[in-house]
């Protein structure tokens, strides 16, 4: 097991030099002089040459690179152009909001798809199964935004009953501990600021969480049902087990470990999806941060955000791979 | 496997009934699944939609603005409402459509092709062919699709054919790994063996034997493809990276909804969503129909 887990670990270090690399060369690839296109045409010469020289774009590129994964070792992403602040201590203010929005969403992905899924491969075939089964297919063909921009105007704009933008109201007081609204609010015990949080989180964690909760009900429903026709299913009910024990320590426990993957593939969604949903509900986190870089071509920031969502995709999906071994003991070595 | 079938009469004797081919067999099973019938009508309907807009609704969108039907509701004129410029929504839905339709079936046109090239010679040259082009494409898989796809963009400027590009480069790994292990699988068989043995170049082997037994799992995916590559067009029109003003795109036509959200003018935010989400789930219906027609288990006499 433990073989195991080093080797899968160690076939992700050529992976991570590669997409430094790729994310390293982001900036040399931009056509024309990077310096020059990020500060636009207007900028006086000294100020390109400063960007230069903090860009380390007048070295050979080798020793670009050594420099960049040497910093980025260290934990340093660069400056940012415009505001001139390190990208670290940025992400470091901006991640736990994209943090708690994917938690919510993951959440609230769960708690829904998984019942959902369980319903409709008991009652296969029955209206709950068409119903829950079409909103799973219509979950997976919509767009995060789309749905997004409804959920705002139905509870903010029609109905009134929620907020649209931001992590909390202005008014609010609030000094950080974790910038984790939500456990700081309970470690202070404050419950006005915990309820607000949760107020504000409600509709982005939804939208963000519609998608994976549609591929979780799916995953957990086919799972469950290639359960139930085994024999030990037959075996527990002849034995006069109530069928609520049949389902749920019998058929769900066997059937969790393929809806346990699929949770944990659902990050790269997640991370993703948090791009688009922090666009619209103006939530703080790093997704919402890479779009205003992008526009602003403050590229240090792109850049870092992009090579610290790639690291935690990987690490995401080699830790379900290890998962994965460890609840099913046939898969081991290769 | 055309071939071998002649130099083995055996077989065609032996068989009760006529042999049926595999892709008529599994044309008989789509036509038979209600849901990739839905599927097929609803792909087929948008690309009409998308084929048809410039002979039946001509439009400019450089010119096209009337200030003073500005968010009207939907009325006899204007089916669908105007939008903020008073242009009709219905209209721009519809060459709306060719943009979406566009760049999903280029996108995954171009990732079909060089995915499956890529995964073909790295499956079939093996060593450190295959590892470096296997770990090329690990990398590409490193990032989140979106995400990597915004990158491109950011770094080859907006623009549609930009956003092609950029949606492309993200699937063509998968395409690779597909081709890649079924060339795996096929290249120890008995019937390439045969072809390699009475001196088939390598080549010819590739593209006439193990090729077409590859195709079956790049359908399935890349119709599949089609509705990832329609929802991730839509995201980048949306966040601006797509079509740029004022030409029409279901994403960029969403994104200028947010300004006036608050004037209740549903119908320019409900109609746009609703036709990804036609179009997307026609795609993905249709996938599904073709996975469940096209494997080889489920065949039926």
């Amino acid at each position: 097991m433990l073989r195991y887990i080093i080797r899968r670990f160690l076939t992700i270090i050529p992976v991570l030099l590669g997409v430094s690399l790729l994310v390293f060369g982001f900036i040399r690839l931009i056509p024309g002089d990077p310096a020059t296109v990020m500060l636009g045409e207007r900028a006086t010469p000294e100020s390109v040459a400063r960007v230069r020289q903090q860009l380390g774009l007048d070295k050979p590129v080798y020793q670009q690179y050594l420099i960049y994964v040497g910093g980025v070792l260290r934990g340093d992403l660069g400056m940012s152009i415009l505001r001139q602040e390190p990208v670290t201590r940025e992400l470091i203010r901006r991640f736990p909001g994209t943090i708690e929005l994917s938690l919510g969403a993951i959440l609230f992905a769960t708690l829904v798809g998984v019942p959902s899924g369980i319903l409709s491969a008991t009652r296969r075939g029955s209206w709950i199964d068409s119903l829950s089964m079409l909103i799973a297919l219509t979950g997976v063909s919509m767009p995060i935004f789309w749905l997004g921009l409804m959920l705002s105007f139905v509870f903010a704009v029609i109905l009134h009953w929620l907020p649209t933008s931001g992590r909390l109201t202005a008014t609010m007081e609030y000094q950080p501990i974790t910038n984790l609204v939500i456990l700081d609010s309970l470690l202070q015990g404050n419950p006005t600021l915990l309820l607000d949080a949760l107020r504000h989180l409600v509709l982005p964690a939804v939208a963000l969480g519609t998608i994976p909760m549609a591929i979780i009900a799916r995953m957990t429903r086919s799972a469950m049902l290639e359960v139930l026709g085994q024999d030990y299913i037959r075996t527990a009910q002849a034995k006069g087990l109530p069928q609520r024990v049949v389902i749920l320590r019998h058929a769900l426990r066997n059937a969790l470990l393929p809806v346990i993957t699929v949770v944990g593939l659902q990050v790269g969604i997640l991370l993703a999806g948090a791009i688009l949903t922090e666009t619209i509900f103006a939530w703080p986190g790093i997704g919402r941060w890479i779009v205003e870089a992008i526009y602003a071509r403050d590229y240090p920031i792109v850049q870092g955000v992009t090579l610290f969502i790639a690291c935690i995709f990987v690490l995401v999906n080699l830790t379900v791979d290890v998962l994965y071994a460890f609840v099913d003991p046939r898969i081991r070595y290769e | 496997m055309a071939e071998l079938a002649t130099e083995l009469p055996l077989t065609a004797t032996t068989l009760t009934h006529p042999p049926r081919s595999l892709w008529r067999d599994a044309w008989r099973r789509l036509v038979a699944n209600r849901l990739a019938q839905l599927g097929m009508a609803i792909s087929i309907l948008f690309l009409l939609v998308a084929v048809l807009a410039p002979v039946v609704a001509p439009y400019d969108a450089t010119t096209d603005s009337d200030l003073v039907h500005r968010l009207n509701s939907p009325s006899q004129a204007h089916p669908l409402g105007t939008d903020e410029q008073g242009r009709d929504v219905l209209r721009r839905l519809a060459h709306g459509a060719r943009a979406s339709l566009g760049v999903g079936l280029g996108a995954v046109s171009i990732a079909v092709v060089i995915g499956t090239l890529i995964g073909l010679v790295s499956g079939f040259a093996g060593q450190w062919m295959d590892l470096t082009l296997m770990f090329l494409m690990d990398i590409v898989l490193a990032f989140p699709g979106l995400l990597l796809a915004i990158a491109v963009v950011a770094l080859i400027g907006p623009g549609l054919r930009n956003s092609m590009v950029a949606i492309s480069i993200v699937s063509i790994p998968i395409y690779a790994r597909i081709a890649r292990s079924t060339v795996l699988s096929l290249k120890e068989q008995d019937f390439v063996t045969a072809a390699r043995s009475i001196g088939v170049p390598s080549d010819r082997i590739l593209f006439y034997h193990v090729f077409p037994n590859s195709l079956s799992p790049i359908i399935v995916q890349g119709t599949l493809g089609i509705a990832t590559a329609i929802l991730e067009t839509a995201a980048l029109g949306f966040l601006g990276l797509g079509q740029q003003p004022p030409y029409p795109e279901w994403g960029a036509m969403l994104a200028d909804t947010v300004k006036y959200l608050n004037k209740g003018a549903w119908w320019v935010l409900m109609f746009p969503g609703l036709a990804i989400i036609f179009t997307v789930l026609g795609y993905n219906l249709l996938g599904d129909g073709l996975r469940d027609a096209l494997d080889p288990r489920l065949r039926v006499d």
